[in-house]
């Protein structure tokens, strides 16, 4: 049997504090050559510091970590890579400006007399390329190719440091199914080199689908390490969470939807469009129902959803809101009119990363109440209160930065925002991407619910199944245009499906 | 007890504060008169009274530069430039006649739009056109001296009438130098407007992340426009103190690098030029250990050509006592310590 594998890499009980929390107990995680291993757990579970530590991003306070029979402590990234520990992150760390090739050979470039050898570079990057049949030119500029192929890039350059030890942070989440597809394969290539991966990512079935062995933290504990065929999906999640938990499918209440009328109309967009993002498009939202959109990534289901809520001025078309004519200019102009927007990339336009979790909360409140009429202290304080406990969000305390929070508290604390401007009409997008699948669930949860109570939401996902749970109506987007809706008896895998890949054979 | 003094060393004004009260004690053990407080003439007289009363145009200025370095990550270098050039235009409008040629609040008034208008000018090249703040702030740097130049015709013009020096001296009958009164109203205000209306939380929120503020109601254009044009004003202010306690506009010398010393007052303050959360009172105290720095220095008969080169070295120290990576040095070497400690005690 391949049971006796040699052990590449081990971390021992490794221990790591950040302020008020502990971010690492005793964690460990022992990697051997030539296999795929999954790191899961939700979010704070320690995942993310754990790769830190183990890279030189961020220091450990005791625990040791064993490479080749050696005690290592890598104070760099760089230092990692020279000890053959490589990592691509889930934002890619690359230079768009520069060529393909350029990019694999940064910080050490072929010389020839003195002067970088260009000829070899482009060479040897192609070759690189070749052997892992991917259809790359090695002279294009890097920003001309998809973030999918960038990600490809960041992977080949890694492999080509000559790593024993190669991590992927959530490489699939920005990638399509046949990308992630050709992933696998160069996965499986390099496994079979010898390289020892450790693979983190939030969708189960890519997990199933090509690690040999699963490590479950939770809370910075080690759980356990298991071989794949011998923990079913649920005894994984169950594992993850460290509870049973609700069964996924079974969140939303067939027929409770709100019946589709013309009275009960909240948002009505005319033609609305917007030049180079979204075609002109007719939509018509009803009270109490969730609106999902689904497209493959760039279709141009967050521009729809942005040209509504006016963060892209729409430059064409009507939109009404309970039947009046609207003419936002700026997002405040929807905010105005009961609207609300969560968006897609939580990092860049949601959180601000500084402020603590209740200036984040009250922000909206407040830029709805407008500058002059600051909310009291004791407000903002029992507003925060309350959202942070309905929405179960874990944080020291109100005042600490959300920055310090896991990613999915820190959906948390911007859902909590908007929520807070009690809002009629509630755009998610992609509210649940980067998170655990508990969280996940709160989230689908809450927004049935919110929509039970009266609000209407539209919701955005990449995860259709995430989608059937969920909403009551769709539309079907495919590049930069509305193609199509789906009625509630209507709904499924495979419509959606077939929806979106429309008439194409 | 150890936990109340973890809590004092990480507010973020302690360092400030005790780089601050270094110099004091520094200048205390030099000279143990340093504290002496006297009343002289009717007016109060002592070290401390003059490094505040010097320190006032400073302190000014640092409270508009900590706004324009909050909301947009960026350095207006035009400020002592407008200092001079609403400096001139107050003046010119009071005419070198014996008597004011128009009523004084007048002319004061006139200066200060001035100084917004400049600050409105420059909000509107960084605010709209999106123009680096370094840059959009380096056309009024050069051109604000050129057109006081202008306004003076090149010459130094005095003020004859006696009341022109109130503002940069005394107010009969009132001991504190007018300048630190001054100071402390804008600071005051300042302070209040900041924290009783929304405006700080916008601030910070627009400096640390224009595009989500953006959709959720903030208008980041028009935030750090505001901020540039209350730059501006302070500028102005500050200009009308400078002039005032030389009765006199030099457009050459009022407020010259002063711009330097405000975005120092604003870094040594513990804000970050990153843009983001800031303190006015932190910027303050940096205005005031600049001050006093100087003064010490002076104090010591270092000649004014010399002053810079002791300057510069003092701040490398206080900077680099302030930055997170001398304190996670410190950080290290204690815990390490302790370990060692933790040792000793087993053995």
């Amino acid at each position: 049997m391949s049971e006796e594998k040699k052990t590449v890499l081990s971390m021992r009980h490794i221990n790591k504090n950040f302020p008020g929390v502990k971010a690492l107990d005793d964690a460990q995680l022992t990697l051997r050559e030539g296999e795929i291993h999954a790191l899961m757990g939700e979010n704070g579970a320690g995942k993310s510091t754990l790769i830190k530590v183990l890279t030189g991003v961020e220091e450990f306070e005791s625990g040791e970590i064993i490479m080749d029979g050696k005690s290592i402590i890598n104070h760099s990234p760089q230092e990692a890579g020279i000890n053959g520990i490589s990592t691509v992150y889930q934002e890619v760390n690359l230079c768009p400006n520069l060529t393909v090739a350029e990019n694999i050979f940064i910080g050490r470039e072929p010389m020839k007399r003195g002067r970088i050898d260009w000829k070899t570079i482009n060479q040897q990057a192609q070759t690189i390329f070749d052997n892992l049949q991917l259809d790359i030119d090695a002279t294009e500029t890097l920003e001309n190719y998809s973030v999918a192929i960038q990600q490809m890039v960041a992977i080949a350059r890694a492999v080509d440091i000559q790593s024993k030890v190669l991590i992927l942070d959530e490489p699939t989440s920005s990638l399509d199914e046949g990308e992630v597809e050709k992933l696998f394969d160069l996965m499986n290539m390099l496994k079979k080199r010898g390289t020892a991966i450790v693979f983190v990512t939030h969708f189960l079935e890519q997990v199933y689908a090509v690690c040999d062995r699963i490590t479950v933290l939770r809370n910075g504990h080690f759980i356990g390490e298991y071989k794949t065929e011998e923990l079913p999906r649920v005894k994984l999640v169950a594992t993850m969470m460290g509870k049973e938990f609700d069964d996924l499918a079974d969140i939303k209440q067939k027929g409770t939807g709100s019946i589709r009328s013309n009275d009960n109309i909240v948002i009505e967009a005319k033609g609305l469009s917007h030049k180079g993002t979204i075609k002109p498009f007719d939509l018509k939202i009803h009270k109490g129902e969730v609106i999902g959109l689904s497209g493959l990534l760039g279709s141009g289901r967050s521009e729809l959803a942005r040209a509504i809520y006016g963060a892209d001025k729409p430059d064409g078309g009507e939109l009404y809101v309970n039947g009046e004519k609207l003419d936002i200019k700026a997002p405040i102009d929807a905010m105005h009119h009961g609207m609300a927007y969560c968006p897609e990339d939580r990092k860049v336009e949601g959180i601000i990363a500084d402020l603590s979790v209740r200036e984040n909360m009250i922000l909206a409140l407040q830029a709805k109440r407008g500058m002059f009429k600051l909310m009291s202290r004791k407000e903002q304080e029992e507003l925060t209160d309350k959202y942070i406990k309905i929405l179960q969000v874990k944080t020291a305390s109100r005042e600490t930065p959300i920055k310090s929070l896991s990613g999915g508290n820190q959906q948390k604390v911007i859902l909590g925002r908007w929520l807070m401007t009690e809002p009629d009409f509630l755009i998610l997008d992609e509210p649940t991407r980067g998170i655990d699948v508990g969280t996940k669930t709160e989230i689908q949860k809450l927004v049935v619910k919110l929509a039970g109570e009266g609000m209407s939401v539209m919701f955005i996902s990449s995860e259709i199944e995430e989608m059937l749970r969920t909403v009551n109506h769709m539309g079907i987007l495919r590049d930069g245009e509305k193609v199509g809706e789906l009625e509630e008896s209507e709904l499924s895998q495979e419509n959606i499906m077939k929806a979106i890949a429309g008439g194409e054979k | 007890m150890n936990e109340k003094l973890k809590k004092l060393t990480t507010h973020r004004l302690f360092w400030p504060l005790v780089c601050l009260a270094l110099v004091l004690l520094f200048n205390f053990i030099k000279s143990p008169s340093f504290f002496k407080i006297s009343i002289n003439n009717g007016v109060l007289y002592g070290y401390l009274i003059d490094i505040l009363n010097r320190s006032s145009e400073l302190i000014v200025l640092a409270v508009g530069m900590t706004l324009c370095v909050a909301s947009s990550a960026g350095t207006d270098i035009s400020v002592g430039a407008i200092m001079a050039l609403s400096g001139a235009a107050t003046v010119y409008c009071l005419g070198t006649g014996d008597t004011y040629a128009i009523p004084w609040i007048l002319a004061i008034l006139i200066g200060l739009v001035v100084s917004v208008l400049c600050g409105m000018w420059n909000g509107f090249l960084v605010a709209k056109m999106k123009i680096q703040p370094m840059v959009a702030t380096l056309i009024l740097f050069t051109a604000g001296r050129g057109m006081a130049q202008l306004i003076t015709g090149g010459n130094i013009l005095y003020i004859k009438e006696p009341s022109f020096k109130y503002l940069g001296g005394f107010l009969p009958h009132i001991p504190i130098p007018t300048p630190i009164l001054v100071a402390i109203v804008v600071v005051v205000l300042s302070t209040l407007f900041l924290n009783k209306t929304a405006t700080k939380l916008y601030v910070e929120s627009v400096g640390i992340n224009p595009k989500a503020s953006r959709l959720f109601g903030l208008n980041s254009t028009r935030i750090i426009f505001i901020t540039y044009a209350a730059c501006g004003l302070c500028a102005g202010i500050a200009g009308m103190i400078a002039t005032s306690r030389i009765a006199s506009i030099d457009a050459n010398n009022v407020g010259n690098l002063m711009e330097l010393d405000a975005i120092l007052a604003v870094a040594l303050g513990g804000n970050s030029l990153g843009g983001g959360k800031f303190s006015v009172a932190g910027s303050v105290i940096g205005a005031v250990t600049i001050q006093a720095l100087s003064t010490t220095l002076y104090a010591m008969s270092v000649t004014g050509d010399q002053l810079p080169l002791y300057k510069a070295i003092v701040v490398i120290v206080i900077v680099t006592l302030q930055s997170p990576e001398f304190k996670r040095y410190v950080n290290r070497w204690k815990a390490k310590r302790t370990v060692k400690a933790d040792g000793k005690k087993v053995a």
